[in-house]
């Protein structure tokens, strides 16, 4: 009975238990400095299925970390439903503690959970040696270069033990090697400890070297335009040609959501 | 033959610039020392000798300006009588101090997590510091006597303000993503107080009370000249007024030495101690020392 109505209230979407993130129709403003409404995200529906990673690129102010606000609750959706498991999100700055040493950093969300120091730290310590970074624990983030911050805030995410990771843009200030290292670190890294993780960039290559779907969004306000499945075997070069034909799509589909968006506004 | 001369020779050769290059760095390391402490000592040497030449010239009376070696000697004459004013002191200035940095720390807390305690408390806070001492000693006299309790209020009065106005400002300067991190990781307020905002305060802290020291000296001289003072051990700046008020100018001189080192001595301990707890605050800059 209970379900009849349930699903006489949203007859398009049935509540789908195998997906970690359901978006309906999701909607969001909020006021900029002056007080003037900006629409952040417009009609946004998207699905991520447990396990998966979802990449999603757009241009810069696409409201793409907005979403990732809504997904890990920071923020509550005007317009639309919202469902999704309990998500931690890596920030696009690191936001490592300086008075605390790495390892003491990537064990936060532990010590947050009332873990007494020493355990959060063993725990901290097993994923550091798994992950390759034994023998910088005692260094302050001060010390660690800035794809080893990023590694440790990766760390400190993936112990918040929480089913989905929200990525902001997890390698957008690092060079362009170190990226590419980062970027195969993170594959290894997802291998060992599975999760359900939303990736967001602005780097079309990086989605479609690390995700298994790629969603593309339009200038602000942030809509969906394109869907890009990526049924590639791992790892993936990026010079290979069903990779570099992937990129060329997503990059299509992006020129031409802002191409609509400039003809609009013009 | 000769090759293998060649190699003993220049396998000395490599000994000898090794020892050349031990040498040199011992002589770099005492020119470093000298390099830091020799400005300092020089200025005050030049000082020192204008300021006897000035006095030796006879136009100031020595009971208005003593000369350094009066000084000197009044210090060395009196060596016992100012050491034990000096404890006095000291015990006023370190308690008037750590007491202003738990108070000010404590109430910079409380006005920021609580936005209407702020407004009522700041406007008090800032005007009380304009309230001259001696209005309130007799009142400080009549509450808790001639011990060192008036005098520590006094201390702490002048000295909590510069902490509780910089421990505001970094509890406040605490990056908003940072807080915002701690909440998708489950912070309570008090934990994302525990583990972000009291480190980040901690430095800011003290920070104030090096800049409190400096009116804690001071703060230390009004307390014991404004609220009545008795005993042999009245502190420095009784020492001070009493001696200005029997002509003993040299005297008093070097009882001022005495609180201008203590100022030194006091500062430089709270810069150790800041970078003994709040180590991370140095590290930017610490690698250009």
């Amino acid at each position: 009975m209970a379900t009849e109505l349930q699903s006489r209230a949203q007859p398009i979407e049935r509540p789908a238990y195998d997906r970690a993130i359901v978006l309906s129709a999701v909607g969001r403003v909020f006021d900029d400095r002056r007080g003037t409404p900006v629409r952040a995200l417009r009609d946004v529906s998207l699905h991520v299925d447990r396990g998966e990673l979802l990449a999603i690129v757009g241009p810069s102010g696409c409201g793409k970390t907005t979403l990732l606000e809504l997904i890990c609750g920071l923020q509550q959706p005007q317009d639309g439903t919202l469902h999704s498991e309990a998500a931690a999100l890596m920030p696009q700055r690191d936001l490592l503690l300086p008075w605390l040493s790495a390892l003491d950093n990537a064990a936060l969300a532990l010590r947050i959970a009332h873990v007494p120091r020493r355990q959060a730290r063993e725990r901290a310590a097993a994923i550091f040696d798994e992950l390759g970074l034994a023998g910088f624990e005692d260094a302050t983030p001060a010390q660690l270069s800035g794809g080893m911050r990023q590694r440790v805030a990766f760390v400190r995410t993936l112990l918040s033990g929480k089913p989905v990771l929200c990525l902001d843009e997890p390698f957008g200030a690092l060079d362009a090697i170190t990226r590419a290292e980062m970027q195969e670190w993170l594959s290894r890294a997802l291998a060992r400890e599975p999760r359900t993780v939303v990736l967001v960039t602005h780097d079309v290559e990086e989605a479609v070297v690390l995700a298994d779907r790629v969603l593309v969004l339009s200038p602000r306000p942030g809509h969906v335009v394109a869907e890009l499945d990526v049924a590639l075997a791992r790892p993936r070069a990026r010079t290979d040609a069903a990779v570099t034909a992937l990129r060329e799509r997503a990059l299509d589909a992006l020129a031409s959501a802002s191409r609509e968006i400039a003809a609009a506004s013009a | 033959m000769s090759v293998s001369h060649e190699t003993a020779v220049s396998a000395t050769d490599t000994n000898v610039t090794r020892d050349g290059g031990g040498a040199r760095f011992g002589g770099a390391r005492v020119r470093a020392a000298a390099a830091t402490l020799l400005p300092p000592l020089v200025l005050a040497l030049v000082l020192i000798g204008a300021w006897e030449a000035y006095a030796d010239l006879g136009t100031t009376s020595s009971y208005v300006l003593p000369a350094p070696h009066a000084i000197a000697s009044a210090l060395w004459q009196n060596a016992g009588l100012i050491a034990g004013n000096l404890g006095t002191t000291t015990v006023e200035v370190a308690a008037g101090i750590a007491l202003a940095l738990l108070l000010g720390f404590a109430l910079a807390v409380l006005v920021h997590l609580s936005e209407p305690l702020r407004r009522a408390v700041y406007p008090l806070v800032v005007g009380s510091q304009a309230i001259p001492i001696a209005v309130i000693a007799p009142l400080l006299v009549f509450w808790w006597g001639f011990g060192v309790l008036p005098k520590l209020v006094v201390i702490v009065l002048i000295c909590f303000f510069p902490v509780l106005v910089t421990t505001v400002d970094g509890l406040r300067a605490v990056d908003r993503d940072q807080l915002k991190l701690l909440r998708t990781l489950d912070a309570s307020r008090w934990q994302a107080f525990r583990f972000a905002e009291l480190p980040a305060a901690l430095p800011a802290a003290l920070s104030g009370a090096r800049i409190a020291l400096a009116v804690g000296v001071i703060g230390a001289y009004i307390a014991e000249s404004q609220t009545a003072t008795s005993g042999a051990n009245a502190g420095l700046g009784h020492e001070i007024n009493a001696d200005l008020t029997a002509l003993q100018t040299p005297r008093a001189y070097a009882a001022a030495l005495v609180l201008f080192v203590l100022a030194i001595a006091c500062f430089y301990a709270l810069t150790m101690a800041e970078r003994a707890l709040a180590p991370w605050a140095h590290r930017q800059t610490g690698e250009t020392h």
